[in-house]
């Protein structure tokens, strides 16, 4: 053997560990992963029929309103010419499935990433494990696990949603860690000086505290699951990903434009929603949300 | 000691991961703040403190940034753990205190005020105000009711529904004021109250405190950096420096007689004249008759000044029997006011 080119053998196969070890996974334990798809299917299912099946024109009234209330009539407004052009470019149907898959991810990034972010800014050891964690997660291509999340769960929907969740996760983790770390040490001192356990500190202070810093990261996580819609359509998630991947396919530049700006407009509307729900009632002068959008409208009505 | 409603028995406080064993050598070898830090990388926050409130008195923790005073009020309500000693507050033990009862302790005894206000900004003045009551379980009702009326005699009526934010500086102190009293706790911790407020606020929240505390009767414990203001409010002062207390006393005694220079040097620019009593710098009268200008034994020095105006013959110091039990000459009345 050459000693001079001793990188031409592959001394650590590397490849050939993880392709072994996958196979056993897959072979002794692919019931647990088809149980995890399980909580994920239910959610994505009731939203999708809920919003497929739907009148199309009940569902637009309905996102106005959400956004009218969400962020005032001008972001109304916004929503209300995004949503009718996605309807008018005919990818409505495509739009509500990206819709769903969407809000599921951000239902279950919230319900995990909240949670692990409140005990990282609580125990610095577990921070300390979990951000390289939260790095792979972010920075490794997400083709390198479409091929085993497709081996674990199958292809399909929920199998997007999960490869979604992964990329999506770490920004609600990050900031939720941040945004309780950044109340003021004199604010929760004030709560235990005044008898406060852990447990009501956490509820009655920290979190409201950091509420506009999580609703960031929820507002990221949403941006990220968004940017995975054309990628997930490889594991053949149905869409507006698909149209784009799709129009790729056929090198037909009419369906992938329909596909992407669907999504541009998708995007914009989801965003500024979201970000609306993170402003705190004190950047809206005190304001009860119930005050205002159509809520306080119609409340202002029946009181006279 | 039985009428001490806040004592503490030889506390010490060291930082650090390894502060046990800095303790025990603190203990065997009287390290000094330095030798802690250098040999154990420890800071050495509160060094064997010992002191004790009575009931109803206002007593003032004085010293500058860094000397530990804010670190030794937590330990009252402990806040912070500490590393040896005992703490007694209202005929409890704190120091061995179970969870539960620390928390009720500090929910229903003590009340506590912080330098900057700590008003939470996402709750109206009710909900700060009630705070107490509500992690205890008390019912809204009954929280808002408590509400209004400590802020009622913080002068706020009218404000429970806003947001701190909507206040100014002096005002949400008096709401953190109106916190600490709305479970109408026996204690009250204040940790530097006033500091952060311009001059004249603060003159006019310290004489609304005190005319509070006329009719209250809280035992306080009162930090402050600022001598002028330790004087103004405390019954007792304590002067801190590096974690030690170095002298404990009436205003009075620290102002005439500090026990070493870092309290001397404090005490240097105060005016004496509302400090300084007839009785501690007259001389005994040695037979010499009495003359008609006379003043009580318990008379401020600024009276005496004003006896003086006349003439400058002797002034005769009467006890509460009208009797003269001695004399001041202009002599050691001016050398007791330049201190």
């Amino acid at each position: 053997m050459d000693l001079w080119n001793i990188f031409d053998k592959e001394w650590i196969p590397v490849g050939v560990w993880v392709e072994t070890a996958l196979q056993w996974v897959v072979a002794n334990f692919r019931f647990i992963f088809q149980a995890i798809k399980v909580p994920f299917d239910l959610v994505l299912t009731a939203l999708e029929d809920g919003l497929t099946e739907a009148p199309d024109l009940l569902v637009l009234a309905l996102i106005v309103l959400i956004a009218w209330q969400a962020g005032g009539r001008k972001l109304g407004i916004i929503s209300a010419i995004c949503m009718t052009a996605i309807g008018l470019m005919g990818a409505w149907e495509e739009s509500m499935t990206t819709l769903s898959i969407v809000l599921t991810c951000v239902v279950f990034c919230s319900l995990i990433g909240i949670p692990l972010g409140v005990l990282a800014a609580k125990r610095n050891r577990f921070w300390m494990v979990l951000q390289p964690i939260l790095d792979l997660m972010q920075t490794i291509p997400s083709f390198v696990y479409l091929v085993p999340i497709v081996m674990l769960f199958s292809i399909g929907n929920v199998s997007g949603v999960i490869v979604t969740f992964i990329y999506a996760l770490p920004p609600v983790v990050r900031l939720t860690n941040l945004g309780i770390r950044q109340v003021r040490p004199d604010m929760v001192e004030a709560a235990r000086a005044f008898g406060a356990s852990n447990r009501q500190t956490l509820y009655k202070v920290e979190l409201p505290l950091a509420l506009p810093t999580i609703m960031a990261g929820v507002n990221q996580t949403i941006m990220m699951a968004l940017s995975m819609v054309v990628v997930s359509s490889m594991i053949s998630v149905t869409g507006l990903g698909q149209m784009v991947l799709r129009g790729i396919g056929r090198l037909d530049m009419g369906l992938a434009t329909v596909g992407g700006l669907g999504i541009v407009f998708l995007a914009i509307v989801i965003d500024r929603v979201s970000q609306s729900f993170g402003q705190s009632s004190r950047a809206r002068n005190h304001q009860k949300w119930y005050e205002t959008g159509p809520v306080g409208a119609v409340r202002t009505l029946v009181r006279k | 000691m039985s009428d001490a409603q806040i004592e503490c028995r030889d506390l010490w406080k060291i930082y650090g991961k390894r502060s046990d064993e800095a303790m025990k050598a603190v203990l065997s070898e009287g390290l000094t703040k330095d030798e802690v830090r250098d040999r154990y990388g420890c800071v050495l926050g509160v060094r064997n403190a010992s002191f004790s409130v009575k009931k109803g008195e206002i007593f003032c923790i004085m010293g500058l940034s860094g000397s530990g005073k804010s670190t030794l009020v937590r330990h009252v309500n402990r806040l912070i753990e500490p590393t040896a000693g005992e703490i007694h507050v209202a005929g409890k033990r704190v120091d061995t205190m179970g969870e539960d009862a620390l928390r009720q302790l500090r929910a229903e005894t003590i009340g506590m005020v912080f330098q900057h206000m700590a008003l939470w900004p996402h709750r109206t003045l009710g909900e700060n105000v009630g705070f107490g009551l509500e992690v205890r379980g008390v019912p809204l009702e009954e929280r808002r009711k408590s509400a209004e009326t400590a802020l009622g005699a913080m002068e706020l009526s009218g404000w429970i529904d806003h947001y701190p934010d909507q206040l100014s500086g002096g005002m949400q102190q008096r709401v953190g004021l109106a916190r600490a009293l709305a479970a109408d706790p026996e204690i009250l911790l204040m940790d530097e109250p006033f500091s952060a407020l311009d001059p004249l606020i603060r003159r006019q929240l310290q004489d609304q405190f005190l005319s509070l505390s006329e009719h209250m009767h809280k035992t306080t414990l009162f930090i402050t950096h600022d001598l002028d203001e330790a004087i103004r409010m405390g019954d007792h002062i304590a002067i801190m420096n590096d974690g030690e207390i170095v002298q404990i006393g009436t205003p009075e005694e620290i102002v005439t007689n500090p026990v070493d220079d870092y309290v001397a040097d404090f005490v240097k620019g105060i005016s004496r004249v509302g400090l300084v009593r007839a009785e501690t710098i007259m001389e005994p009268l040695d037979g010499r008759e009495g003359t008609p200008k006379q003043v009580r034994a318990d008379a401020e020095l600024g009276e005496i000044i004003d006896k003086f105006m006349e003439d400058q013959s002797p002034v005769t110091v009467t006890n509460p029997e009208n009797a003269p039990v001695g004399l001041i000459t202009i002599k050691a009345a001016l050398t007791a006011l330049r201190g």
